[in-house]
């Protein structure tokens, strides 16, 4: 019985619709109280008094933190991985050092939330302010070049395309501009912290990283990360901010530590922000050459961008490693420190800037040569990684563009920009190649099959919108032979099966190969029993000629000669079957840990994501028809077809979902997205859901999304990637390429709000 | 509103008990609403068997002892108090609140109905839509103290006679959320946009706003800029059009898979 | 959100009076804008008084013996928008409520609350930032600062926030008359152009009320600008965003030559601008594109743009001109 690829509704679709899906602000404690954090309003420098007299005496406040009174945390150890990973490399209130503006400096724990809110705006703080850095252009003389970018070189080539690309005139040179953005999911960040004693901490937090989150709490409050458990049942998005820990977390166990009381601490928008993390501004140099046949010769690509209380930096020369052929690339990057909040992971980090420049950059090179821009991404396509030299796990790049060309009807575009136009609106088509990373980590499950014939399926991953629960589901009902409807996925619980963090588009490759050996595992220790039972009409038979269907065994050739689970269970006096296995991938386990914590899946080495020899990412190409007015430089997506080639789908509603998702992503990356900075206080003037502006319906048009389909054969014995990121890479690009064709405008600097429109000559 | 649609690939027994839900049990008259409590535990029963209990099932939910019912919390922490007499879900409520206490919080911290999500807290997303005396509005930006003598409808008042409301079997079947934390306000804004269109409202779009006709059919962009006030970050925002389209026309909205 | 007191009163004398009384008190309409910019601790009211509710000042009069209409302070933004004699007669002002905002927020705003709002400049909003109008003295933050979306026209060395509503570009451009009532009942009416200030020396001041004043409703003398008007917002994103400029543009044409003309600007001054200069240009002219793109070059070449909102000044010019080009057509898109 396939289920696995099936369009089922979400199995957690009836909770989210009534209003029964429980988020992590949701889960009120008894006693609980309420916290609200002071942020810092200077850049750097520090806090020299704290006056929180006139707070202390507001109605219903209990207690206030500032460095002088808050609970000591382990401190940083760059050497120690804790299993978690720190959003920035920072305690809240250790010392009084300020970094960036909205810092938290204090923290206000009063009985309700109207009164912690009202005593914060009461507490008064003097600082000693220093210069802060706040301008890329002028810190990056002070800046560094990074040694490594996410475990690769990250300063490829350096110098070596200069000969090449100078020495012909079939070359473009240009500078391609990202500012710093928000993840801003719908739920903000908020932590209930529950201590039972000194030693056992609960925390209900919503995270894309249950294991991560306990690994950092046990660290930094000395506690073993068994006496640590992180509650997160349901996600309201991440797309990034949630994948680490940040401040709050930290705060909201501190606060209840002191008060001894549950502490809940929902951090605002305005917070959401400065204290989350964002995706940091770039300046991205391309160039490239061609010979005169439009064959790549070389590409560079170097960027420029910002860190601060962390190494992380925007990896946006990653795509740059993976396309086109060219036999020569240069990819370096150059990070200045600057007093902004710290950047972090941000949905497709490194892609959806990166994507922006090469695949502008491509239609430029295609446009400078003549040549259709889709033929001229056929003609220099690579069927191998052209830096690593491997084969592609699978890659069916050629095909998106075919069936992408034909959707969109690519035919109707001019080569030459300004020719269609429906009365004010003129009207044009772009296209760019999506790409990310197929990544793959250690991950475990449980899967207990209960005498009653219901599934509960554990392992701590994170449904954050993605589908995980529908898709293990899928992938329990299919190895079992038990109907999806019997089936009950626990996830979003640290004290479950380690899973990875929700991140990198790395879950449904992770997590379902380790579902489904533990499933394997109880579908044949159920089978033994039954061979071996002389109350089975299967005793004797061999194991390869059963069949497994709706809660039965049976003989394949005579499916009447059957056994039912329940039945053998019962005759076996079995209340429960179970197995938890880790499927751990040939290369890198990822979770931190050299060793399987559930007895390993048995998994041939060609289908485990053997790094050594397969190169693993996703591809696709997205295609844009944009409807620009001719007067106010609006742009509308009218149209967009997104074929994407992301090996075996687990479920085609969510998947679809998820690339409609990414889509829209990227168009509020190319049209609106930005967070601004007055220079003279480093603070973002886009505070709010009303300054920082996120794609609303009528931003987004149909949304066309096709599937290639085909199992990868060499990630898992599913054959699944994941497909959470690829979604957002190249649509900023398809947009910016179709408005270049409907215009003639080439804008290089995102996002392409109307005042640029205006001033582009 | 008055087409009644099948719950989308629900199988019988589930469709039993989601028309069993809600039997309005006189013991069961709460605060909380018309036979919560005893919606609650069907909604467990459904979700057992619909493979629904992610983790934590309703029943968990909502037996928690940790709920804080109006008068839990101590008398000095009330500032400005103001009473406030409404109903909820057709149940009547009181509650003593401080003056600055908006409805959203009531809900939440309160009440316990924390269906009515906080995105934003300043007006600017729509999560926290519910609606009042027939008008969708936002929860955030209204005082509990401003509620007096008004009907409040939250997502968890939504599933009447025993059926779920078809905008959420809609929004079920066209995948209409991923996170499902701006859901319950996607839900509620599109079951008022429909009586809006039914009552002959116009938008901004709309072409002829001169000539006022009654029970407007919505084009696709009519219905996008009625929904614009509610933000989806994940992106469900043509699969809430073709939800919202099927609910209000009537008509099946096709869905083409290659794989199924 | 700071302490405060809270109470409903039906009688609006009574609301006059607190007013006088206590200087810290406001009058809560819809909440939209006062429990966001509390919230932001921006206000601080001590005495929050609930005016949605007081049903002596419901009383609507849609067609008075002279053929105006007079419209609530406290009837709803959503309401006024669809009934159906502002849509007939006044179908601009309808297009405008809808433009602005969301549906959930135009179900709650009032009338009275739309004129009352404040400015959406970040800096006013942000209280670490300095502000003259939040905090007189404190200086501009967006004078030297990020001030994409800020005036072009009218702007003081105090102050260069833009008025953000919708409704209210509509109603100058309707030379709509505000009614207002302050202490013992007395009644006075102030033209909508002279409601709104600029910034000059007082940004504090949005508007002319005196101390204790409410407004009461609002008047739309009748006009014939019904066929030919309409309310064009260009903004950064499709829906849900404030106007980077708007354009009320209306008409009165005897065969195709304008006899009556009124235009007014938002998101370009402390108040919506009318633009009086195009408006004497285009009197008694063809109603022609290149008549439009004259009367709105004229009136462009007064704007004085900050760093970072010259764009405003193409972009009004070009709105301009497809507003009036769009009301001579019907209102219907050209």
């Amino acid at each position: 019985m396939a289920i696995i690829g099936k369009p089922i509704n979400r199995v957690d679709a009836l909770l989210k619709v009534t209003g029964a899906a429980k988020y992590a602000a949701e889960f009120n404690q008894p006693n609980m109280v309420y916290a609200f954090p002071v942020r810092s309003t200077i850049a750097k420098g520090s806090v020299t008094a704290i006056d929180s007299s006139a707070a202390e005496k507001s109605a219903g406040v209990i207690k206030i933190l500032t460095p002088e009174n808050a609970p000591q945390l382990k401190a940083i150890d760059p050497k120690v991985k804790t299993g978690g990973m720190l959003g920035e490399q920072l305690l809240p209130l250790q010392d009084n050092l300020v970094y960036y503006f909205g810092q938290y400096i204090a923290l206000v724990v009063a009985e309700t939330y109207e009164q912690a809110r009202a005593a914060a705006s009461l507490v008064k703080v003097n600082y000693s302010k220093e210069k802060h850095a706040i301008d890329l252009n002028t810190e990056l003389p002070n800046g560094y070049k990074p040694q490594k970018v996410q475990g690769e070189d990250a300063q490829v080539n350096e110098g070596k395309t200069a000969p090449v690309i100078d020495a012909t005139a079939n070359k473009i040179s240009y500078t391609y501009t990202t500012p710093t953005e928000n993840h801003h999911p719908m739920e903000p960040h908020a932590s209930i912290a529950v201590w039972e004693g000194g030693d056992k901490l609960t925390l209900y937090d919503s995270t894309q990283g249950v294991m991560g989150a306990r690994g950092t709490l046990a660290y930094h409050f000395s506690l073993t990360p068994e006496n640590v458990q992180i509650v997160s049942p349901y996600v309201g998005g991440g797309f990034g901010c949630k994948g680490s820990q940040w401040g709050h977390m930290l705060l909201a166990a501190m606060a209840a530590k002191l008060v001894q009381r549950p502490v809940k601490l929902a951090i605002t928008r305005q917070m959401m922000q400065t204290n989350v993390g964002r995706r940091p501004a770039t300046q991205q140099k391309m160039a490239m050459a061609t010979d005169d046949q439009g064959m790549l010769t070389a590409i560079r690509h170097h960027t420029d961008s910002y860190g601060n209380k962390s190494d992380f930096f925007e990896p946006s020369g990653k795509q740059t490693a993976v396309l086109y052929k060219a036999p020569l690339r240069e990819i370096t990057y150059k990070i200045a420190k600057l007093n902004i909040g710290t950047p972090t992971y941000m949905r497709a980090p490194g892609e959806t800037p990166g994507t922006f420049a090469l695949e502008s950059a491509i239609d430029e090179m295609a446009y400078k040569m003549k040549m259709d821009p889709v033929a001229f991404r056929v003609l220099n396509h690579t069927a191998e990684d052209p830096s690593k030299k491997h084969p592609f796990s699978s890659e069916n790049l050629l095909d998106c563009y075919t069936i992408g060309s034909e959707k969109i009807g690519w035919q109707q575009r001019k080569a030459e920009p300004g020719q269609l136009r429906k009365g004010k609106q003129l009207i044009g088509y772009g296209v760019a190649t999506a790409t990310y990373p197929a990544g793959r980590s250690a991950a475990s499950a449980k899967v207990q099959l209960m005498a009653d014939g219901s599934v509960i399926v554990q392992s701590a991953s994170q449904d954050i919108g993605t589908g995980t629960y529908t898709i293990i589901a899928q992938t329990a009902s299919e190895t079992l032979g038990i109907p999806v409807e019997k089936i009950t996925v626990k996830i979003g619980d640290s004290s479950f099966p380690p899973a990875p963090v929700s991140g990198g588009s790395m879950t449904t490759a992770s997590v379902n190969p380790a579902v489904m050996a533990a499933a394997e595992m109880v579908r044949k220790e159920l089978l033994a029993l039954a061979t071996a039972d002389a109350g089975s009409s299967l005793k004797g038979r061999r194991p390869e000629d059963i069949g497994y269907a709706d809660g039965n065994f049976f003989v394949t050739a005579d499916k009447t000669t059957a056994d039912s689970y329940a039945d053998i269970m019962r005759r076996n006096n079995k209340n429960i079957v179970e197995a938890c296995t880790t499927a751990m991938p040939a290369s890198g386990s990822g979770l931190g840990a050299p060793t399987a914590p559930c007895m390993e899946a048995p998994i041939d080495k060609e289908e485990n994501s053997d790094k050594e020899k397969y190169s693993f990412h996703s591809f696709g190409a997205q295609f844009a028809e944009v409807w620009v007015d001719e007067d106010f430089g609006t742009i509308r997506v009218k149209r967009f077809v997104s074929v994407q080639d992301v090996g075996r789908i687990m479920n085609e509603k969510t998947a679809r979902s998820q690339i409609i998702g990414g889509v829209i992503y990227g168009i509020g990356a190319a049209l609106m997205e930005e967070t601004a900075y007055d220079h003279r206080w480093a603070n973002p003037t886009t505070r709010t859901l009303a300054d920082y502006h996120v794609p609303v319906n009528l931003d987004v048009p149909d949304i066309d999304v096709h599937f290639i389909g085909k199992p990868d054969p060499h990630i898992s014995p599913i054959g699944a990637r994941g497909i959470g990121e690829i979604g957002t890479t190249g649509v900023s690009a398809a947009i910016a390429n179709a408005v270049f064709n409907a215009t003639g405008k080439r804008l290089r600097d995102l996002p392409f709000t109307p005042d640029k429109m205006l001033l582009k000559s | 509103m008055t087409d009644q649609k099948q719950a989308a690939d629900f199988n019988e027994d589930e469709k039993q008990i989601i028309e069993d839900m809600i039997t309005g049990d006189p013991e069961d008259m709460t605060i909380f609403g018309v036979s919560r409590r005893q919606f609650l535990k069907q909604l467990a029963v459904i979700t057992g068997g619909f493979a629904a209990a992610q983790y934590i099932g309703p029943d968990e939910l909502f037996a928690a002892p940790s709920v804080l019912v109006p008068g839990t919390i101590p008398i000095n922490s009330i500032e400005n108090g103001v009473n406030a007499s409404f109903n909820v879900n057709g149940s009547p409520v009181a509650l003593e609140v401080d003056s600055r206490m908006t409805l959203l919080d009531s809900l939440r911290e309160k009440l316990q109905l924390t269906g009515t999500k906080k995105g934003c807290d300043h007006g600017q997303c729509g999560a926290c839509t519910v609606i009042i005396d027939g008008n969708r509005v936002l929860s955030c930006l209204t005082l509990t103290a401003c509620c007096q003598g008004k009907n409040v409808t939250t997502i968890e008042g939504l599933a009447k006679n025993n059926q779920l409301h078809p905008m959420q079997t809609a929004f079920i079947k066209h995948d209409g959320f991923q996170c499902g934390y701006c859901t319950p306000g996607q839900i509620c804004s599109a079951l008022a946009l429909m009586d809006e269109a039914k009552k002959g409202e116009a938008s901004y779009l709309t072409e002829n706003i001169r000539e006022k006709s009654l029970s407007v059919q919505l084009s696709d962009d009519e219905i996008r800029e009625r929904m614009s006030g509610n933000i989806c970050r994940c992106g469900a925002y043509p699969n809430i059009i073709a939800a919202i389209k099927e609910v209000h026309s009537g008509k099946e909205v096709a869905q083409n898979w290659q794989f199924a | 959100m700071r302490p405060f007191k809270f109470s409903t009163t039906a009688d609006s004398n009574e609301v006059s009076k607190i007013l006088i009384a206590n200087p810290h008190a406001r009058l809560l309409g819809g909440g939209t804008n006062l429990l966001d910019l509390m919230k932001e601790d921006v206000e601080r009211p001590t005495e929050l008084v609930e005016v949605g509710n007081i049903d002596v000042m419901k009383i609507v009069s849609p067609a008075s013996a002279t053929g105006s209409i007079v419209i609530p302070a406290v009837e709803k933004n959503a309401r006024t928008a669809n009934d159906p004699a502002i849509r007939e007669n006044f179908p601009m002002l309808s297009q405008a409520i809808l433009s602005g905002a969301s549906a959930q927020i135009r179900n709650m705003a009032t009338n009275g609350g739309n004129l009352n709002q404040r400015t959406r400049c970040t800096y006013f909003y942000d209280v670490a930032m300095p502000c003259n109008k939040r905090e007189p003295g404190s200086g501009c933050g967006a004078m030297k600062g990020l001030n994409r979306m800020h005036a072009i026209f009218g702007w003081s060395d105090k102050c260069v926030a833009v008025h953000p509503s919708d409704m209210c570009v509509a109603l100058a451009a309707l030379d709509a008359v505000v009614k207002v009532q302050g202490a013992n009942g007395k009644q006075r009416s102030i033209p909508f152009t002279a409601y709104h200030r600029l910034p000059g020396d007082q940004p504090q001041k949005d508007n002319t009320l005196q101390p204790g004043e409410l407004i009461t409703a609002i008047e739309i003398p009748k006009n014939n600008f019904a066929e030919n008007s309409y309310y064009l917002k260009v903004r950064d994103r499709a829906s849900y965003a404030f106007a980077l400029i708007s354009v009320a543009a209306a008409m009165e044409l005897k065969n195709n030559k304008i006899v009556r003309v009124s235009i007014a600007m938002g998101g370009v001054a402390h108040k919506p601008w009318r633009a009086s200069v195009a408006e004497k240009y285009l009197l008694h002219k063809e109603a022609t594109e290149a008549n439009f793109k004259i009367a709105a070059a004229n009136e462009m070449k007064l704007a004085k743009p900050l760093e970072h909102n010259l764009y405003k000044v193409e972009l009004g010019r070009k709105a301009l001109v497809r507003a009036l080009m769009q009301a001579a057509n019907g209102g219907k898109t050209i």
